[in-house]
């Protein structure tokens, strides 16, 4: 499970990493993008990858913390989640104004000029 | 009285978040109230501000044991709650946001406010994020707090709109989402190693760890310190800085003053927390953040003799006082920490003025006067009115508002080049007066350079300023501005407030001192956030 989990987050950021310099803003969005669900990824690994146990107390499991998987990391990747949607939201509305003012997808707002 | 007063420090956040909320509700034809509203909000910030700084300096009497206020949100103890901490450095920040903050808003009613939509309730969001990153004792909710303040600031930087500010406003986004990632990064592995985001349980833990986790976390650290050095506009870290910062709107760009300062602060609090319970990682101080620093400095130096419009001049501005701040902080000993407080707390409030003085003295000049003056100036084709109509020129009565100015803008000049009598000129001296008291300590190359560095960045600043200055005051084509004492009020008042540092420099560097002595007694700190020893950790 780590090995599968480890190369998905490194495949997601290599690819997220490879996007943001590329010069449309669409790549860079996602690009962005990616390399969010990239890190998501990572904090919740932070908890330790843990199969089947639950992160709130469960009455009939007793009060053991051995038998529950650490909650704090879901809840900051809940966090994590939320603003990084709403960044990317914003930044979707920066990169459309871009567009449509300067008339370009080109991130420097013109075009090459060897293009 | 005293049940109330515990429940100070929350309300630099809580204020400033149900203000913005109300006016998001509220509709724009409700013009006044609002702008009531907003007003009323930041001068209750002030006031709070104001008393926390009075108990966290030990002359209000408060519910505290020490001169650091812990303040448990929902009650719960700190390791396992989050904590908001005062002590003197977070209130005089927290004060200068307020004192800054209001500035900006009186100068934006008069004319900015109106040039687009929801400028009010972004700019009290800003504010809440400034106040919180101050005052947070948790990593994570630094995070938040980063967040909260920069989702307003993309909102405020692309006010007003037009192609390059958002142009340069996509830059800005870009750049710091792409930081904002790095943070969760350096967050989330951070807990990972060390099981907590506590600032103050952080160090233990720390120094509890084996090897591979201890190279582990050194490399979370230095990812944490890059994305501050970021925030503050380090090089290499700063190309988005410039556009940014000058192509806002004037006010918003006066409060971005202390968005960089922001990382230094971030910088500055965790560095010491971590230096001093042992081997801090590189971007958290020493050599290597004093080289960076000086580069800062000369790239900030650099940008200013070479930048052809004010506002530019202005953003280059603010790039040189983060470098001076950072190869302060990276100074071998902690004798430069005071005077650099009450540097930082000069330059933000100068910075200020500047960027609001800018627009006001660039109004009615013709598009492009600058590039066209210092090509003229390059080329040797310069005008001659004076040897063709000599008699005009004499006795022409100087309009009121081409006086004040040209002497704010001089006093602009002198304060952030540091030339007396403004607090610009104490914060230098007390930089190079520590610096040389370190010698023994410190590296002579060292004390050389940062001297070298911090007299020709002045001397820099003051050539590219008066060149600048004199190609906009003693133009003979324009009319004389418009200006409202709504614009004019906040820029003197601002001056009026550095003057006063300067002038009567004992209670504000003696304050700066004592915020840095705190700054570094990390026991005392430690000790008020976590009072007893944490619970031993739960094998796994």
């Amino acid at each position: 499970m780590e090995a599968i989990f480890a190369l998905a987050v490194g495949i997601m950021a290599g690819a997220g990493i490879y996007l943001i310099l590329r010069p449309r803003t669409f790549q860079v969005i996602i690009g962005l993008s990616l390399l969010a669900y990239a890190v998501n990824l990572f904090i919740f690994a932070m908890g330790r990858l843990r199969h089947g146990a639950p992160p709130v107390i469960d009455p009939r499991l007793g009060s053991d913390p051995a038998l529950y998987t650490d909650p704090l990391p879901q809840a900051l990747v809940l966090t994590a989640i939320v603003i990084g949607f709403a960044t990317t939201a914003l930044f979707l509305v920066v990169l459309l104004a871009s567009r449509g003012l300067n008339g370009t997808d080109h991130v420097d707002g013109r075009e090459p000029e060897d293009e | 009285m005293s049940d109330w007063l515990q429940h100070l420090p929350i309300l630099p956040i809580l204020v400033p978040m149900l203000t913005g909320t109300l006016l998001l509700l509220s509709s724009d034809s409700r013009h006044a109230p609002r702008i009531a509203l907003s007003l009323l909000a930041v001068l209750f910030q002030l006031t709070v501000a104001l008393a926390l700084l009075a108990q966290a300096d030990g002359q209000l009497a408060s519910t505290w044991p020490t001169s650091i206020g812990v303040y448990a949100l929902g009650g719960w103890a700190a390791p396992f709650g989050i904590v908001l901490v005062v002590d003197r450095l977070a209130a005089a920040m927290l004060l200068l946001t307020a004192t800054l903050g209001l500035a900006a808003l009186v100068y934006s009613i008069a004319r900015w406010e109106k040039a687009g939509v929801h400028y009010l309730p972004l700019f009290q969001f800003l504010l809440m994020g400034l106040n919180g990153t101050f005052l947070t004792g948790d990593l994570f909710n630094l995070f938040v707090f980063f967040e909260v303040m920069l989702a307003a600031s993309y909102g405020l930087a692309l006010h007003g709109s037009g192609g390059p500010r958002v142009r340069a406003g996509l830059h800005y986004v870009a750049v710091n989402l792409l930081a904002s990632l790095f943070f969760l990064i350096a967050a989330a592995l951070i807990y990972g190693v060390t099981g907590t985001l506590n600032l103050a349980e952080l160090p233990q833990r720390v120094a509890a760890l084996n090897l591979g986790d201890r190279q582990l976390f050194d490399v979370a650290a230095a990812i944490l310190g890059v994305v501050f050095l970021v925030k503050a506009g380090a090089w290499p870290l700063n190309f988005w800085l410039p556009a940014a910062y000058g192509n806002t709107v004037p006010p918003v760009g006066a409060i971005f003053a202390i968005l960089t300062k922001v990382g230094v602060y971030a910088l500055l609090r965790i560095g010491v927390l971590l230096q001093e319970s042992g081997v801090a990682p590189a971007p958290f101080g020493g050599t290597w953040l004093f080289y960076c620093g000086l580069i800062t400095m000369a790239i900030g130096t650099l940008g200013v003799l070479a930048a052809q419009k004010l506002d530019r001049l202005a953003a280059f501005l603010v790039v040189v006082s983060s470098g001076t701040l950072l190869t302060a902080f990276g100074f071998t000993g902690t004798l430069l920490t005071g005077p650099a407080i009450y540097y930082l707390i000069s330059s933000v409030l100068g910075s200020g003025a500047f960027f609001m003085l800018v627009e006001m003295a660039e109004r009615n000049r013709q598009q492009g006067a600058d590039l066209l003056a210092i090509s003229f100036e390059a080329f040797g084709m310069e005008k001659r009115h004076d040897s063709e109509h000599p008699d005009e020129m004499v006795g022409v009565a100087i309009p009121a508002a081409m006086a004040f100015l040209g002497l704010s803008f001089v006093s602009c000049v002198l304060l952030l080049t540091g030339l007396p009598p403004f607090s610009g000129f104490v914060g230098k001296f007390a930089l190079l007066g520590a610096s040389l008291a370190s010698l023994p300590h410190a590296p002579l190359l060292h004390v050389g350079l940062f001297i070298a560095g911090l007299l020709l960045s002045g001397l820099a600043g003051l050539i590219a300023l008066s060149r600048l200055g004199i190609r906009v005051f003693w133009d003979m084509q324009r009319q004389s501005p418009h200006l409202q004492w709504l614009e004019a009020g906040p820029v003197a008042a601002l001056l009026v407030v550095c003057l006063w540092l300067a002038l009567l420099p004992e209670a504000a560097m003696a304050y700066c001192a004592a915020a840095s002595q705190s700054l570094y007694d990390i026991g005392a700190y430690i000790h008020s956030v976590v009072p007893q020893p944490p619970p031993p950790e739960i094998p796994q």
